[in-house]
């Protein structure tokens, strides 16, 4: 197996083979992704080191604005492409080293899948219901075919999707119903790691509150962890445990949903989480109202805070050092200087 | 009281399928003041675009308006001629749609298509044009508004496509926009900069909104008054601060019930029950009869009441909450 292999996992070098794999279910490190600018020799920084960790079963909620590189992270994780620097260990095994193009036919694919936004888009509208959920256990299962149908009728039980229904096609479901067999055949293999993304955006709130008891349900029941990105934020808030904050490519706060709500100690996830609106007025806060643009993310300066322009309570050493991760409490983590202290408003 | 700036009264449309005639509204009712933002909430399906678009006199060609009266301005909009409706819309009236990227000309620049409207609707001497443009893009905030004058939508971000959206929908400074869905898709930072300038728009000029959205929590707190739409009917409509601390309806209840808040745990958030009915056929008098748990036989006896249950709170409902 790929990574069994020790040359790719130490490939870092011997000062990163020390530093090894960790109990995480997943643990990346330092992970970066440049996309060349066409034509130039200009780079857009997408994801630039960017450290976390899941321990299995953990829910953590991955939230930040379009653009901030969060599709990115997730297409590394999941593998669909190669990093440009870093480490993904998954279950102690380095994942980054595998080749993209490879990693569909890789053993641990099965462990590792995806619940997309629109399921409507996402499902193949050749495909049935049942062929949806049959599908990833042809390719990397290893159900015999007598069998097949048993399995999924116990995943179509799982996922509360009537028998009846698994001969139909995605149009003759409803959004609800697409959306279960998104979840289905997402969890057909036992993933150990599911990345939800923006998973019930396409729904009525009516829909979205069965989903989201559902995935709770499932999460319980199989033991998988979540990586649950969105930009509904009171979403979040009900479904992870930790929430990482990403701002143009950078993991900017980090901790405990409660704390990152109501303590937010970055001044961007102040901005953040004070735009939600809120329908219970006496829970209204103030708002932190952002100016000017966000930076490029073409060739940003490694010197200045990316917040930095945009933020209200910047100042001149903003502009030359880069603010790191530190901790304000030991769970909770922000990037900037003022360390959560920033004056409010 | 003066009379409302717009007055919709028992709106009923219907669209001709292939597999039957929906009953996609059937005698909607609200008003909308001077300076007023009115919120319309409700599940996809509920018919809320389909009123917007009624109310501007653009709905598709299969749809029918069979009954009812939009008036604005003292003309009944419905009861206009096409030509008298054009003189409405851009200047008195206007929308602005939700993804806005579709809803731009794509091969026309933004500065263009702004001086279009001006020139249509505002008798803007061609020479003052594009000066009064760029004036309307540094209005809605976009950033170095001269050179964006000759940006196309491919080259402005979703949220600076909304503000050109903005800019075209208030060129004419109108008394009314529809915004169906304004900020769907958008970041909330993005979104909440898009509301603001809506505000503003309404504290400086008086203008009147008609916010149509599904998000609950941005009703809540961007909209004066609310109106809850269910399967082509208003079932509840009220002061915001009425309907969210005390609904009467029993869908307000349910659809407050399914939306994550702060301070409320997934074990708390309850799904609604049942799908919007199929709005073809023969309907009951109540169309969330069947989702309903509250539901008696009474509620089969025609026709719907709608009824007030306090001042400017209307249910219709035959045991309300």
């Amino acid at each position: 197996m790929l990574w069994d292999n020790g040359r790719t996992s130490v490939a870092g070098g011997p000062e990163r083979s020390s530093s090894g794999p960790s109990p995480a279910l997943l643990d990346v490190r330092a992970l970066t992704k440049r996309f060349p600018v066409r034509g130039t020799a200009h780079e857009v920084h997408a994801v630039d080191d960017v450290t976390f960790t899941i321990a299995p079963g953990e829910s953590v909620g991955l939230v930040g604005e379009s653009g901030c590189g969060k599709s990115t992270l997730v297409k590394l994780i999941a593998r669909l492409l190669d990093p440009t620097d870093g480490r993904i260990y998954f279950d102690g095994k380095d994942l980054g080293a595998i080749p993209a193009e490879r990693f569909a036919r890789a053993p641990a694919r099965a462990r590792i899948q995806m619940v997309f936004q629109d399921p409507a888009d996402s499902l193949n509208p050749r495909f049935t219901a049942f062929d949806a959920i049959a599908d990833p256990i042809r390719r990397l299962g290893d159900e015999p075919r007598g069998t097949l149908r048993r399995r999924v009728e116990e995943i179509a039980e799982l996922i509360g999707l009537p028998y009846a229904l698994l001969g139909r096609y995605p149009h003759q479901l409803s959004g609800g119903q697409q959306q279960r067999v998104g979840i289905g055949r997402a969890v057909a293999l036992r993933p150990s790691l599911l990345i939800l993304d923006e998973p019930t955006s396409a729904l009525d709130v009516s829909v979205q509150a069965v989903i989201l008891h559902l995935l709770a349900d499932l999460r319980e029941r199989l033991g998988m962890a979540y990586l649950f990105v969105s930009h509904d934020l009171n979403v979040v808030r009900m479904v992870t445990g930790r929430v990482l904050v990403m701002y143009l490519g950078k993991v900017v706060e980090t901790g405990p949903a409660d704390a990152i709500f109501d303590r937010p100690a970055h001044p961007y996830t102040r901005a953040l989480v004070s735009a939600v609106p809120v329908l219970d007025a006496r829970r209204r806060r103030e708002r932190v109202r952002l100016s000017g643009e966000p930076r490029s993310p073409i060739d940003p300066s490694p010197s200045t805070c990316r917040f930095f322009g945009r933020c209200p309570d910047g100042f001149e050493h903003c502009e030359r050092e880069m603010p790191v991760l530190r901790p304000i409490t030991p769970d909770h983590l922000a990037a900037c200087f003022l360390g959560g202290d920033a004056p409010r408003g | 009281m003066n009379p409302p700036l717009l007055s919709v009264e028992d709106l009923s449309v219907e669209f001709r399928t292939r597999e039957g005639v929906v009953q996609a509204l059937d005698r909607v009712g609200f008003t909308v003041a001077k300076g007023e933002t009115v919120g319309i909430v409700g599940e996809s399906g509920s018919g809320k675009s389909v009123t917007a678009l009624a109310i501007m006199g653009i709905l598709h060609p299969a749809a029918r308006v069979t009954a009812g009266r939009a008036v604005f301005g003292g003309l009944d909009l419905l009861a206009a001629s096409e030509r008298q409706r054009q003189e409405y819309r851009g200047r008195e009236l206007s929308m602005i749609f939700q993804n806005p990227r579709t809803a731009l000309n794509p091969i026309r620049t933004v500065g263009r298509q702004i001086s279009d409207v001006l020139l249509r609707h505002a008798n803007a001497p061609r020479a003052k044009v594009k000066t009064r443009a760029v004036e309307l893009l540094a209005r809605v905030q976009i950033p170095d508004a001269e050179r964006r004058f000759d940006a196309y939508p491919f080259e402005l971000s979703g949220g600076m496509c909304q503000r050109v959206m903005i800019a075209l929908a208030i060129a004419c400074a109108p008394a009314l926009i529809i915004a169906d869905e304004p900020t769907t898709g958008l970041d909330v930072t993005t979104q909440a900069g898009i509301l603001d300038l809506l505000d503003e728009l309404r504290t400086t000029t008086r203008t009147a909104t008609i916010l149509i959205t599904h998000d609950l929590g941005l009703a809540a707190e961007r909209c004066d008054r609310i109106v809850v739409m269910h399967a082509g009917h208003v079932v509840e409509s009220a002061s915001a601060r009425a309907l969210f601390s005390a609904p009467r309806h029993p869908y307000t209840a349910r659809l407050i019930a399914s939306t994550p808040r702060p301070g409320v745990k997934l074990a708390e958030l309850t799904p609604i029950t049942g799908a919007v009915p199929d709005l073809r056929g023969d309907l009951t008098p109540c169309r969330y009869r069947t989702r309903c748990e509250r539901a008696a036989d009474i509620c089969d006896e025609p026709p719907l009441p709608r009824a007030e249950v306090a001042t400017d709170h209307m249910v219709a409902c035959r045991s309300p909450l």
